[in-house]
């Protein structure tokens, strides 16, 4: 009995949706516009959050300790960096490193070099470059390197210097970008996604309100609630699912011409691979919202017409 | 107010018409039978049932049991003649092979065994009524509600309805009609309720059309 009721209302669903082409090409139609809306959000967030971690690992704190620091002192002072949970990642830059880069950065500048030639022996001290894992904790870091004993070695102090107090308002500044710019997205990504799930719903509820005086019929010839409903909501699965595939077929080409463009613009995010190495979440998650969404919009909306 | 202390009783098997102006209250009436709307105040009771108390969700089980006729027809657009007597099979839990052996059974009874695969749009009015008579007697009801069934066809269609009702009711089943065609009340012979600005002003047991 179960199982004859379910059949019955799956190929009612499947009546509904044939005999009446046009609403469901309308309702697929709109259906579309919404999952693809969400996909793209999920695809701009994906390239913000790339581009706003490669700004964050850009931030790093440098501090220039003494040409005399012994390189024992200045493992030691990495190591006990790396101990602060903080703290990402700690690169060590010897003295003969330091000057490499030096000259490199000053390639055309050929007094600078000469100075520096003349000057006999490497004036540069090793560089400890410090990356926290959230900009917001340079300055715990810094505050640890300023008051650490572990830097004051017997006599005299290893620091020559740290570019964190330098750079502290611009590096407070970006943090501050950084949150306002992920929340902000976020927000807009919501509210983009809450509208045009409210059109979807209200297109399925306009396609139903057409049908309103047949499910007051179906009432009255002794239909129960549940098999009037049943092939409404199987109408709308119907509509989300074919509206997901259309949706992850179209983004296919789409991410596909604009892969490289995005690729240069969200700092090396290219859409097209991220779209094909993640396949398989996004067709949870475009197929999957338009079935809740369909069978959802058209359980609600049958609901107001079935009081009779 | 459409209906004003209506109160009458109908024995099983019996063909009852009721007849009145329009706007003397027998679709309100028709309607409170079949729980398509609610009394103020009052009962409508189906053999011991009061069909108000019950849950709008338990509704079907009573209607399963109660054909009922309108005016307009109501089938279902979408549906196929065979498709919307079998949707009121199916909607009482009636197996597959039941609908493949009593839906042309029925549609014989009625004439239209050659419409079986037609849609309503291309039905003519009579054709229509006879459908939707078709289904509302499909499940062998216990009870026919019959709104101005004829309402809107011709003498002819209207006579071949009126025959279809009477031989349903010679087979047991009550019936009971809500009309204003003077012929075809003057016809039956059969018990007539007269109403008139939501009151019963008369119940003749072998009535005749007297306003």
């Amino acid at each position: 009995m179960l199982w004859l009721s379910f059949k019955r209302i799956i190929r009612g669903g499947f009546i509904n949706f044939t005999r009446n082409a046009f609403v469901s090409l309308s309702a697929i139609l709109i259906m579309t516009i919404t999952l693809f809306t969400i996909g793209s959000v999920v695809f701009i967030m994906a390239g913000l959050n790339t581009s706003l971690a490669e700004i964050r690992n850009k931030v790093d704190i440098s501090v220039y300790f003494m040409p005399a620091a012994s390189e024992d002192d200045i493992m030691s002072v990495k190591k006990s960096l790396e101990a602060l949970p903080s703290v990402g990642e700690v690169v060590y830059l010897s003295k003969d490193e330091a000057l490499e880069a030096f000259k490199a950065r000053h390639e055309g500048d050929e007094s600078t070099l000469q100075a520096l030639d003349e000057l006999g022996e490497n004036p540069l001290g090793a560089v400890l470059n410090i990356q926290a894992k959230d900009p917001s904790h340079y300055e715990t870091i810094a505050t640890f390197l300023k008051e650490d004993s572990v830097l004051s070695n017997e006599s005299s102090s290893l620091i020559d210097r740290i570019n964190y107090f330098d750079n502290k308002i611009a590096i407070d500044r970006l943090s501050k970008i950084i949150d306002a710019a992920a929340r902000l997205g976020f927000g807009f990504s919501m509210l983009l996604v809450i509208v045009s799930v409210i059109i979807a719903f209200n297109t399925i509820r306009l396609a139903i309100f057409i049908s309103r005086e047949e499910i007051s019929v179906m009432r009255l010839v002794g239909a129960s609630n549940k098999y009037v409903r049943g092939p409404f909501v199987i109408s709308g699965v119907i509509y989300g699912l074919l509206s997901g595939l259309i949706t992850l077929a179209v983004f296919y080409p789409i991410t596909r011409v604009i892969g490289l463009s995005t690729a240069s613009f969200f700092s090396g995010l290219n859409f097209f691979t991220y779209y094909t190495s993640h396949f398989g979440e996004f067709f949870l998650l475009i197929v999957g919202s338009g079935i809740v969404v369909g069978a959802i919009s058209s359980y609600l909306a049958v609901r107001r017409y079935l009081k009779v | 107010m459409a209906l004003n202390n209506v109160s009458f009783q109908i024995s099983p098997g019996e063909f009852v018409s009721i007849v009145g102006h329009s706007g003397a209250g027998k679709t309100t009436l028709i309607k409170m039978i079949l729980a398509e709307e609610r009394p103020t105040e009052g009962q409508v009771f189906f053999q011991s049932v009061d069909i108000h108390s019950l849950r709008p969700s338990a509704m079907n089980h009573i209607r399963q049991r109660i054909g009922a006729v309108f005016q307009d027809f109501r089938l279902l657009p979408d549906k196929n003649t065979y498709e919307n007597i079998a949707f009121a099979m199916e909607a009482s839990g009636r197996t597959d092979e039941e609908i493949y052996a009593d839906v042309p059974h029925i549609l014989d009874l009625v004439g239209l065994s050659h419409k079986i695969q037609s849609f309503p749009k291309e039905l003519s009015g009579g054709e229509r009524q006879r459908v939707a008579i078709a289904r509302a007697i499909v499940n062998q009801p216990d009870v026919i509600l019959a709104d101005e069934p004829t309402g809107n066809l011709d003498p002819l269609n209207t006579n071949e309805i009126v025959q279809i009702l009477k031989k349903i009711n010679d087979l047991g089943t009550t019936v009971l009609l809500a009309t204003h065609n003077k012929g075809v009340i003057d016809n039956l012979g059969k018990r007539v309720i007269t109403m008139e600005e939501g009151r019963i002003v008369r119940d003749d047991p072998t009535g005749r059309y007297v306003l």
